[in-house]
């Protein structure tokens, strides 16, 4: 009898704690609320699954615990059950499935308007560089990393000088405007994870990875590192500052360029 | 391959294969050390991974400790808890589970279950175990090396793993975790290829292949799956100890570490991966199909009613293993592979989950008009049930591509497949010891001691692993030594993570308690005959118990029916063996 009041009870309990415990996702603040709704369906079906089984289990127990005199039915197998199971089950997950798929097809198709923001990490802090006037980054290459260039921008490449570079750590974004990040590793794997964004994306040192976002809401969020990359992993931190149009264009004209920042000597190793 | 009658109808040869004394062992060494007897082998294969499982769940505990009061037990710094990390969840997954499960089981079952004397080549099967003794040695020797193990994660990821901001990634710690692999894999090989050549070809008379209990069902595609997705891992072993021994470049691209300008160029660490998800990912299955197989078998032996559905049962064992070689990158879709792949195998993914679904429905489907006998393994069976499905459920979170991208890297994963690959294996693993102990040793294992182990585990890992989630959901990281100020992390947050530490040592506690009892019931347990559960499979039937040497006496038992006749209408005892000659036709068997 225990055994069945406890698998009552481990049913309900889950259910309870989901409803009622404080821990939840942090509030968003980009465009991905499809994943959180898909997060809700996904919750919803797979909730009603697992109290549907247990307390089945917990009333077979109930039901056909052993008793002097009770016999077991034989029945090797049910076709038509087997059958409407397997179809039940094959519904279910398409529905979840197939919002899924859409949601990853918006995740990754970047808008073509979406502003390209460069992250690069290394152990254990992160960089970023912003397009100059022209809108577009300059090339850049692992092997052209020094001291006084730490991001490896390709000196020889126009597109590179007006570049906005941000050392430090601390990012702004407009809201409203879609971005893509682009995102680089000099070291080892990284991944760039800000909660409230809903997206991450490892980066990996030999290629680009990338994902896109809206910012819906100005406030300042922690970047954290989603990658086990060595022992300053969870030291690894950053903000990015989601401000207002204006807010914006005021940080952006403090930063200064990859010319500036030669001309001025001012890039030192940054570690 | 024999002749096998296909009709029962036709008349049964006698058995041909004899016991034969030139093949008896003579002295003590060969009997109980170098052992070529699979039961011995499988005791072998058991002590050692439960040995090497104990420093995993030692480990468990330190990492426990630092997240639930951090700063406070200060020998365990960020370098400590990356290496503890990565020896428990490397033991866990290989040495103990795999070990256990098919070096284990596999050993003691396979034989007796389909009716042979004993593995089909039992040398091979002998130097299986002592290449796995030397991984689990090496291992082991890691942790006192210069430098100590590695701290690069159970996956291995380079190029962190061989370079210097991870802990033995420039010292001795990765390399001995390579060679360790790489044993390991040569010896399991060994193993595998006899576990699968005696089910193939050792099967006694009359034991078709869909007369074989699911137990072996599980274990044998386990085991050909294992001896198709190890290669991966071994490849990958091997490049990526050239990369560190050697300087190659397989894995890595040109990188500056710490201001510095290595030598490597043009390498992948995204190849890596693949590879070794391309194990990595089989490997849950290799682990969770011997424990659907067993568990299918402990539900019908204890509900005294034949498994639901038997042929649906196989064919979703089959399709699962076969499906899982092609779902591995779900397990990268955050890694930066081509975005699309994403497609693919968020719907591969979400295809295994109705085999595995079907599968819980019929352990279910057999409790229905069932007469339950709420024994020890029946209670772990249950339990087993609750947090599979559970693990399961979670699973279509994950592999449901979007929905992963918040959730990966998150204690979300590490609730999942803790709840899924760890707690609910495992938990097969104890039914399994309790169920079968009696035909090992010839004596029960404590009944109030067991049913205290078994609470204690259940419900102590259910409360760790199921509000763990719910950080995960908030977004915290898993693999982080401390959290740190961090402005989204309620202070409630910290609480939670100081009871999950609490029980976790409570958990820990209760597995002494099953240590004790098993050792302590070799001598001190009740009697328990041939056949304590009046089960039907051949390892109930031997002459002795526990069986001899060559397992059946002078003739091997000849087979007319399938595992599951339990209950049979009209028949005199709720159960019949698969040797019961069926002279009285009341058997339904599916065919
Ligand atoms: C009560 C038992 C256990 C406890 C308390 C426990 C605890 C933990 C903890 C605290 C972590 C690190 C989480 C993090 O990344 O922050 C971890 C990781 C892990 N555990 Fe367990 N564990 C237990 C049993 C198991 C079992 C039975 C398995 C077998 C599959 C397992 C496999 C793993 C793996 C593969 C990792 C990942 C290691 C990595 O991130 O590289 N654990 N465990
Ligand atoms: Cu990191
Ligand atoms: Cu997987």
């Amino acid at each position: 009898m225990a055994v069945v009041l406890i698998l009552v009870l481990v049913a309900v309990a889950s259910v309870l704690f989901h409803l009622l415990s404080p821990w939840w996702w942090t509030p968003i603040a980009s465009n991905w609320h499809y994943i959180d709704n898909t997060i809700i369906v996904t919750f919803w079906i797979t909730g009603v699954v697992f109290v549907a089984v247990v307390l089945f289990v917990a009333y077979c127990v109930y039901r056909f615990r052993h008793r002097p005199g009770l016999k077991a039915h034989y029945e090797p197998e049910s076709r038509k059950l087997e059958f409407w199971l397997a179809t039940v089950t094959a519904i279910g997950v398409a529905a979840m499935l197939t919002p899924g798929l859409f949601v990853w097809h918006q995740f990754v198709t970047v808008p073509s308007d979406a502003t390209e923001v460069e992250v690069v990490g290394q152990q254990w802090l992160w960089s970023f560089r912003l397009p100059g006037a022209d809108g577009k980054l300059g090339t850049s290459e692992t092997r052209d990393v020094t001291s006084d260039n730490p991001l490896g921008i390709n000196k020889n490449d126009p597109a590179g000088l007006d570049d906005i570079i941000i050392s430090g750590g601390e990012l702004h974004l407009p809201m409203d405007k879609p971005v893509k990040m682009v995102l680089r590793s000099i070291d080892v794997l990284h991944d760039f994870y800000v909660p409230e964004f809903r997206a991450k994306m490892d980066m990996v040192p030999g290629m680009v990875t990338y994902f896109w976002f809206t910012p819906t809401r100005t406030g300042t969020f922690e970047v954290l590192c989603a990658e086990l990359c060595g022992v300053g992993h969870p030291q690894m931190r950053g903000t990015v500052i989601v401000d207002n149009d204006e807010d914006y264009k005021t940080w952006l004209g403090q930063q200064q360029t990859f010319t500036q920042l030669m001309a001025s000597g001012e890039t030192k190793t940054v570690n | 391959m024999v002749n096998i009658p296909s009709s029962m109808d036709d008349p049964i040869p006698p058995a041909e294969v004899e016991d034969v004394e030139l093949y008896h062992s003579h002295s003590w060494w060969t009997t109980y050390v170098f052992s070529q007897d699979a039961k011995v082998i499988a005791i072998q294969y058991s002590m050692t991974a439960m040995a090497i499982g104990l420093v995993a769940l030692v480990l468990s505990w330190l990492m426990r400790l630092q997240l639930g009061f951090p700063g406070v037990f200060t020998f365990i710094d960020a370098e400590r808890y990356y290496q503890f990390i990565t020896m428990h969840g490397m033991i866990m997954v290989i040495y103990l589970l795999t070990a256990l499960f098919l070096g284990g089981f596999g050993n003691y079952l396979i034989p007796l279950m389909v009716g042979a004397r004993d593995m089909v080549f039992p040398y091979a099967n002998m130097l299986s175990y002592w290449l796995y003794l030397l991984a689990v040695l090496i291992l082991v020797a890691s942790f006192f090396a210069p430098g100590g193990p590695t701290g690069a994660g159970w996956t291995l990821y380079p190029p962190q793993a061989v370079l210097s901001g991870t802990p033995g990634g420039a010292d001795w710690g990765i390399v001995l975790m390579l060679l360790s692999l790489i044993f390991f894999i040569i010896g399991f090989t060994m193993g595998g290829l006899n576990y699968v050549v005696t089910v193939l070809q050792g099967r006694t008379r009359g034991m078709t292949l869909m007369r074989l209990p699911l137990t072996i069902w599980g274990i044998f595609t386990a085991t050909v799956m294992a001896l198709l997705a190890f290669p991966a891992l071994f490849v990958a072993s091997v490049m990526m100890l050239f990369d560190r021994l050697l300087g190659t470049s397989f894995f890595m691209p040109a990188i500056v570490e710490m201001g510095e300008q290595l030598q490597h160029a043009g390498g992948t660490p995204i190849l890596f991966q693949h590879l070794f998800w391309f194990f990595g990912h089989p490997e849950v299955y290799i682990v969770a199909l011997p424990a659907f197989g067993i568990v299918s078998d402990l539900i019908s032996t204890h509900a005294r009613k034949n498994i639901f559905g038997y042929r649906m049962m196989v064919w979703a064992i089959v399709i699962i293993g076969a499906l899982s070689f092609v779902v591995w990158a779900h397990h990268m879709y955050v890694s930066g592979m081509n975005p699309n792949f994403g497609f693919f195998f968020a719907t591969t993914t979400l295809i295994i989950a109705v085999p595995t679904a079907l599968k819980v429905y019929n352990w279910v489907l057999t409790l229905w008009r069932g007469d339950i006998h709420l024994t020890l393994p029946m209670l772990f069976a249950l339990a087993f049930i609750v947090t599979f499905l559970n693990g399961g459920l979670t699973g279509l979170f994950l592999g449901n591509v979007v929905v992963d991208v918040p959730l990966s890297d998150t204690l979300f994963v590490v609730a999942h497949f803790h709840m899924v690959m760890g707690v609910a294996p495992i938990l097969v693993v104890f039914g399994a010891i309790y169920h079968w102990y009696p035909k090992i040793t010839g004596r029960m294992m404590d009944e109030t001691l067991g049913r205290i182990h078994f609470w204690v585990t259940f419900l102590g890992a259910y409360l760790i692993f199921f509000p763990m989630h719910y950080l995960g959901l908030l977004g915290m990281p898993r693999r982080y030594y401390e959290m740190g100020e961090t402005a989204f992390v309620p202070p409630s947050a910290h609480s939670l993570n100081e009871f999950i530490t609490i029980v976790a040592l409570i958990v820990g506690a209760g597995q002494m308690v099953f240590l004790f009892n098993l050792f302590w019931s070799v001598r001190h347990g009740k009697d328990a005959g041939g056949n304590p559960w009046r089960a039907t499979t051949l390892e109930w039937q031997t002459p002795t118990t526990p069986p001899p040497h060559g397992n059946f006496g002078k003739d091997l038992p000849i087979v007319y029916r399938w595992a599951y006749d339990y209950s049979v209408p009209g028949a005199a005892e709720d159960f019949i063996p698969q040797n019961q000659p069926n002279d009285d036709r009341i058997s339904r068997e599916p065919s």
